[in-house]
């Protein structure tokens, strides 16, 4: 009998482990709810256009989501109509959740196709993207990366665009700088396991360091692991000059948090994740040193910062969803300028043909506050040849500018 | 020298984990011990004690916000048996476990409706969470602290069961359920109190385990939940001491395996660790080989 119990028992462990991953549950349209783009199909009988936000709310990676769905919000607030094909329609964000899990991904992607959108912008994060991609393929739907980065998001197909710099440009810039700034010879490089976003970073950041003669130690993690001791006194022991972790903000701040605890001197560094407020609160007032790559710099655009400051220190959700405060985040900046191009696309396509559209972003060059953005012909990425550095300031709780680093 | 500061880390991080996973373990091995019950929610429990924490914290000092979670997550504990399991106490036994995974969900899917879904910032707790330099190897001073106070908790809790009515009246109910209702013990009253002390000792983990790994989320009880019902099986479910000892074990092993640089493996080992010792010896290290009474 007892035997019988244990086994009700194993099966039961067994069937909460599987729904572990699934947890939250709630992966339904939840269109304008946070703040913004609340207004609704204007009252004068204007046209509305639909476009979709699909980003992470939740999860590992919702504290990024949300601040880059705060930079589509604000640049619909600044211009919440867009002229296509010589009538006026208002612009409706249908917003998302596909909970940083490349399982649900999927299905928060079939409901913005049954909304109807005609363009998608997002995910942060390269694995919800991929896990999406085909969905928006088959519902004939184009998307453009936000700030995914990782290569497998446009490579090989025709519907999926991206405003970002790729993780082969980004693993470079980090590899050149930590040989340049620290002349280091050795790194630990920290991944987590099934992320294609931290493993993809991870294998280039180890390319290029290698072909700089340079030695690499290599670990990953597992889902759900909160217990980062052993990792950050591997690479204690191992003598690593940097710590490379491009891993999502929630593990970071607990890495930080052992890297301080166990006295780990050597720079942490990371790709774009990593510039969030959340590391900048969680390295305020610890000895430790963190540098990251990210695609734009608060200061860029003087009127961008001041406006959109002021929106978010007006509106209370926005605060929340930023953090708490009103440090503007890489993504945010992305963000805004993604929704620009989609207005780009829609303008040129002359229609709201989710297929126009598509056609349409080929031909889209837009200057936005990160920079100049076009496409290129054969994936449909952003052509970009720099990125910045930044140093957490630990004593100002503030990101401080090192440096503009290229790949030569 | 060189050989300790450098594999010290490991053997600290180790006892200190397995330390936490004890604390969670006795409340698993406790209510099945007398209800033969696994309580899922336990781990969720655990959870809730960490956000009660970091939301008290931003309102009251310290000092006033810990006593509040140990109460508030006690009384979550006992209001847990009262809802969930006591209606369903004669109902079959798979009954009340679907509850417990209900109860599990539920409140994962309340911390995630309250935090949005994002990573809590636990609060640094004075003293506990400054940092210390044990012969080289630097780590918090919560990591010492945790095996000592795993072993006076349990030492005390071997006391309460063994020298009072309370604890004899939990032995005679985890021996025989009905007879010893039939000699006058308020099973109810025992149910109870093995839930209060199980949820205190989680509520005390929680402590220790946040202060050391600081980011709550809501389904962080998940794993070590589920490390700790592991251990919980390993020493032989329904025995205090093994719970112990096998957490212990469990949470040393896995950080040993860390060190060796298999950390890819370390939660595989933990569960096939599970399934060898089911195998070789299904009542675990300390289980009692009674005939079953069904």
């Amino acid at each position: 009998m007892k035997k019988r119990v244990l086994a009700v028992a194993l099966a039961g462990v067994m069937a909460v482990s599987m729904l572990a991953g699934c947890s939250g549950g709630n992966g339904n349209t939840e269109s304008n709810k946070d703040g913004a783009g609340t207004e609704a199909p204007a009252a004068d009988g204007a046209k509305v256009v639909k476009i979709g936000v699909y980003e992470p709310a939740s999860g590992d990676n919702g504290a990024g989501g949300k601040q880059e769905v705060l930079g589509m919000q604000y640049a619909n607030k600044m211009t919440p109509t867009v002229e296509i094909g010589g009538e006026e329609y208002t612009v409706q964000l249908e917003i998302v959740d596909n909970e940083s899990s490349n399982d649900k991904g999927p299905s928060a992607a079939s409901s913005l196709v049954s909304a109807g959108v005609s363009v998608v912008l997002g995910s942060y994060g390269s694995g919800v993207s991929i896990a999406a991609s085909d969905v928006f393929k088959d519902a004939g739907i184009p998307a453009i990366g936000v700030t995914c980065t990782n290569p497998q998001v446009t490579e090989g197909n025709k519907h999926y665009f991206r405003i970002c710099f790729l993780d082969p440009f980004q693993g470079t810039v980090l590899a050149n700088f930590a040989n340049a700034e620290f002349s280091a010879k050795k790194a630990y490089i920290l991944t987590k396991l099934g992320d294609d976003y931290s493993t993809g970073l991870g294998h280039y950041f180890k390319q290029a360091f290698e072909a700089l003669g340079g030695e690499v130690v290599e670990e990953a993690f597992q889902e759900g692991n909160s217990d980062f001791t052993s990792y950050v006194t591997k690479a204690k022991n191992e003598g690593a000059e940097v710590f490379f972790a491009p891993v999502s903000t929630e593990a970071a701040a607990l890495i930080i948090e052992q890297a301080a605890a166990q006295g780990l001197t050597v720079p942490l560094m990371a790709g774009d994740t990593w510039d969030s407020n959340v590391i900048l609160n969680a390295a305020k007032g610890k000895d430790v040193q963190i540098y990251v790559t990210t695609f734009y710099q608060e200061g860029g655009n003087e009127e961008f910062d001041s406006g959109i400051k002021e929106w978010i220190n007006s509106d209370s959700t926005a605060k929340a969803n930023n953090g708490g405060d009103d440090t503007i985040s890489a993504v945010t900046a992305m963000g805004y300028d993604a929704y620009y191009v989609a207005l780009e696309a829609l303008k040129a396509a002359g229609s709201t043909d989710a297929a126009a559209v598509n056609e349409a972003l080929w031909g889209v060059t837009y200057t936005g506050v990160s920079g100049n953005i076009a496409f290129d012909d054969t994936n449909g990425d952003a052509m970009r040849d720099t990125a910045y550095v930044k140093c957490a300031n630990t004593e100002t709780g503030a990101w401080d500018f090192v440096t503009e680093q290229g790949v030569n | 020298m060189d050989w300790i500061t450098k594999n010290l880390p490991y053997l600290m991080a180790g006892i200190s984990v397995g330390g936490q996973y004890a604390l969670i373990a006795i409340g698993y091995t406790m209510v099945y011990g007398i209800l033969r019950l696994i309580n899922f929610a336990h781990g969720d429990i655990f959870m809730v004690a960490g956000l009660v924490v970091v939301y008290a914290a931003t309102v009251m000092p310290i000092y006033i916000a810990i006593p509040l979670m140990i109460i508030v997550t006690v009384f979550l504990g006992f209001m847990v048996e009262r809802v969930a399991y006591k209606p369903l106490r004669s109902a079959p036994r798979m009954s009340i476990m679907i509850s417990a995974i209900g109860v599990s969900y539920l409140l994962q899917n309340l911390a995630l409706y309250v935090t949005g879904g994002l990573s809590q910032q636990y609060p640094a707790i004075p003293w506990i969470s400054d940092t210390v330099t044990v012969m080289g190897a630097t780590t918090k001073r919560v990591t010492l602290i945790t095996p000592i106070l795993t072993i006076v908790l349990v030492v005390g809790l071997v006391m309460l069961i063994k020298h009072t009515k309370i604890g004899m009246a939990m032995r005679a109910a985890s021996r025989d359920f009905e007879t010893s209702q039939l000699m006058g013990i308020k099973i109810n009253n025992v149910v109870s109190m093995t839930f209060i002390i199980g949820t205190f000792l989680a509520a005390i983990g929680s402590l220790l385990f946040f202060t050391n790994y600081t980011g709550v989320t809501p389904t962080v009880g998940a794993m070590p939940g589920l490390k700790a019902f592991v251990a919980a099986v390993f020493g032989g479910i329904g025995s205090i001491p093994g719970a112990v000892i096998g957490a212990f074990i469990i949470g040393i092993c896995e950080n040993i395996i860390k060190g060796l640089g298999w950390t890819t493996f370390s939660d595989a080992f933990t569960f096939a660790l599970l399934i060898v010792i089911l195998i070789a010896k299904p009542t675990g290290l300390f289980g009692e080989k009674s005939t079953d009474k069904v």
